[in-house]
C-alpha cells in the first residue's frame, strides 16, 4: 500500500482517527506522518543506541576495527548484528561497551546472584575456548594424535574448574 | 511425556485461581547462562553446535532428571510442533525458526523450560499462574543451582553472567508479567500507564513478545535493565508496580461498570454471541472476543460460563493448537471454520 499522502512511498503507518464519532483510517509513510506530527512509540531497539552511539564515536576513536583475538568478532560487526560472539568480547570491547552498558541499564556492575562453583576466572576460559578450537582444527586436519592430547588437556581442566 | 500429550494437555500459565487471576494471567522468571569456554551460540561451527547440545542434554538431564523432565530436540520436530511450543510459551520464536542442533527440555508440568542453542547457551524460565513473582523466582534460583552442579557458567565478577546480548548481562534475568487489560484499553488509559512504567526501566510488550501487538488485551510487563541491581532489587520494582497497574484495571472496570453499563454488556454479550455462533473466524478477532468474555465473566456480568474454558481457549484456537486438534495442516480459510466449530464445541453451544 501506498502512502496516501505523498503517493510515492509504501505506508508504514496506519492511524485510526475518530473524530466527532467518525471513524477514518490513514495510510502514512514514515516521512508524511513525521510531517504532521504523528507521534511514532519506538520500543527501545539497542541496534539504534548502538548505532547512533557509534556515530558519535567514529570521529574520536577506530573502536570499530577491535577485534576478539578468541572468536574473531570485530566491534563493528556486534554494532551490526548485535550480538557478541564469546565471553571475552567483554574485556576487548570494554571500553565502548561501558557506555552500551550505562545506556541500557544506568549501570556498569553486577550485584546479583554469584555462581557456587570454582572455575569461573576468565583466563581458564578464554584457554578452554583456544582448546576446543584446536581440537577442532586437528580432527578436521585428521591430526588424531594431537586431537587425543587436546582432548585429555580439555577434560583436564573441565575437571579442574569443577573442583 | 510425549510431545503431543504435553500440546494437547493444559498448560499452567492458563490455570485460573492464581493470585489475581482475573487480572494477571501468569508470572514467568527468565534466566540466560552460558557455558565458560565457548563462543556464544550465534559463532559456534555445526559440529561445535551439536556438541554443546549433547553436553547441555547430559547436564540437565543428570541434574533435573528426578522432576520428570523429558528433552526434545527441536532441529529434526515438524514445523506444526514447534509452533504450538512458541503458543504455549515453552519456546522462543527465534529458537522455532532457527537452524541446526537445538533442543529443549520441558517438565511434566510444563512449569519449567530450558532451551539450548537459543541465543545464549541456555535460557530457562519458570511459568507460573497468577502473581507469583517471588515464587517463580526461588524455582528458577533452584533449578540454576541445581544445573551449575554440571556446568560451568560464563561469569565475570564485575559484569555477572555473561549474554550473547549486552542487554542481558549480569543477572541474565527477566521477569516478566502477563496482565490482561481490557478496561484500561477500553477507556483509553493504558498509554498513560505505559509512559509510567518506561520510567521504571520496565518493557511493555504484546502476548508474544517483542514486536508483537497487544491482541485480546493481553500485556507483559517485564524488568529492562538487568546489570547493577540484584534479582531481588528487580522483582521489588516489579512487585511494587504491577499490583498498581492491577488497581487501576480494576478502577477502570469499576468506572465502565457504573458510567456506561450498556455499552459494556453489549459488548460483552455481542462477543459471546459471535463467538458461540461464528462459522469461520480468525484467530486475532477470538482473541478479541475471548478479551471481552473474560472481562464478563470476572465481572460477574456473564454468568453460568467456566472461565477456566475461556482461559485455555486464548492459547488452544491459536493457529498452531488448531491444527494439532484437528490433526492435520490446515490452509488459514480452514482453520478459521475449523476454529469456529471447536470454540462452539467447548462453549457446549454446537
Amino acid at each position: 500500500m501506498l502512502c496516501q499522502r505523498c503517493k510515492k512511498q509504501p505506508a508504514t503507518i496506519h492511524l485510526t482517527e475518530i473524530l466527532q464519532n467518525e471513524k477514518r483510517e490513514r495510510h502514512l509513510c514514515e516521512d508524511c506522518a513525521k510531517e504532521e506530527g504523528v507521534a511514532i512509540k519506538a520500543q527501545i531497539n539497542l541496534q539504534d543506541v548502538l548505532s547512533g552511539m557509534v556515530e558519535a564515536h567514529q570521529s574520536a576513536s577506530s573502536e570499530a576495527n577491535l577485534t576478539c583475538p578468541d572468536c574473531g568478532i570485530t566491534y563493528a560487526e556486534f554494532r551490526n548484528g548485535g550480538r557478541l560472539g564469546c565471553p571475552h568480547d567483554y574485556d576487548v570491547f570494554a571500553e565502548p561497551l561501558r557506555e552500551v552498558l550505562e545506556k541500557v541499564h544506568g549501570a556498569t556492575e553486577h550485584l546479583g546472584k554469584l555462581p557456587h562453583r570454582a572455575g569461573s576466572d576468565m583466563t581458564s576460559q578464554r584457554e578452554l575456548m583456544q582448546l576446543r578450537r584446536q581440537l577442532q582444527e586437528a580432527v578436521e586436519t585428521e591430526q588424531y594424535e594431537e586431537a587425543a592430547r587436546l582432548r585429555d588437556l580439555i577434560r583436564h581442566k573441565e575437571s579442574a574448574g569443577e573442583a | 511425556m510425549k510431545l503431543d500429550e504435553l500440546i494437547l494437555s493444559p498448560s499452567p500459565w492458563l490455570e485460573p485461581g492464581g493470585p489475581q487471576s482475573d487480572i494477571v494471567l501468569s508470572t514467568r522468571v527468565r534466566l540466560a547462562r552460558n557455558i565458560a569456554g565457548r563462543p556464544f551460540s550465534s559463532r559456534l561451527r555445526p559440529e561445535e553446535r551439536q556438541d554443546l547440545e549433547v553436553t547441555l542434554k547430559k547436564a540437565v538431564l543428570s541434574a533435573l532428571g528426578d522432576t520428570g523432565i523429558t528433552w526434545f530436540e527441536l532441529g529434526d520436530m515438524p514445523e506444526i510442533d514447534r509452533r504450538c511450543l512458541v503458543e504455549r510459551h515453552l519456546i522462543s520464536r527465534e529458537l522455532a525458526a532457527a537452524d541446526g542442533h537445538r533442543g529443549v527440555a520441558i517438565d511434566a508440568n510444563q512449569r519449567l523450560a530450558i532451551m539450548a542453542n537459543e541465543e545464549d547457551h541456555l535460557r530457562l524460565q519458570v511459568i507460573f499462574c497468577g502473581l507469583q513473582l517471588e515464587a517463580a523466582w526461588q524455582e528458577a534460583d533452584a533449578i540454576d543451582d541445581r544445573l551449575e552442579a554440571h556446568l560451568t557458567y560464563a561469569f565475570s565478577p564485575k559484569l555477572g553472567y555473561l549474554t550473547a546480548c549486552p542487554t542481558n548481562v549480569g543477572t541474565g534475568m527477566r521477569a516478566s508479567v502477563m496482565l490482561h487489560l481490557p478496561s484500561l484499553a477500553l477507556t483509553k488509559q493504558i498509554e498513560k500507564v505505559f509512559r509510567a512504567v518506561a520510567r521504571m526501566r520496565l518493557a511493555v510488550r504484546g502476548l508474544y513478545g517483542e514486536g508483537t501487538q497487544a491482541t485480546g488485551d493481553i500485556y507483559q510487563i517485564s524488568n529492562q535493565a538487568s546489570l547493577g541491581r540484584s534479582e531481588a532489587e528487580i522483582l521489588r520494582t516489579l512487585g511494587a508496580v504491577i499490583p498498581q497497574i492491577v488497581a487501576y484495571e480494576q478502577q477502570a472496570r469499576e468506572v465502565l461498570a457504573t458510567e456506561s453499563p450498556m455499552a459494556l454488556d453489549d459488548r460483552i454479550y455481542r462477543s459471546w454471541g459471535l463467538l458461540t455462533h461464528a462459522r469461520t473466524i480468525s484467530s486475532e478477532e477470538t482473541l478479541t472476543l475471548l478479551s471481552a468474555v473474560r472481562l464478563g465473566v470476572h465481572m460477574g456480568r456473564l454468568k453460568g460460563v467456566n472461565i477456566g474454558t475461556v482461559n485455555e481457549l486464548f492459547l488452544l484456537t491459536r493457529p498452531g493448537h488448531i491444527q494439532k486438534i484437528r490433526g492435520k495442516e490446515l490452509t488459514e480459510a480452514e482453520r478459521d471454520v475449523a476454529r469456529a466449530e471447536f470454540i462452539r464445541q467447548r462453549l457446549g453451544v454446537i
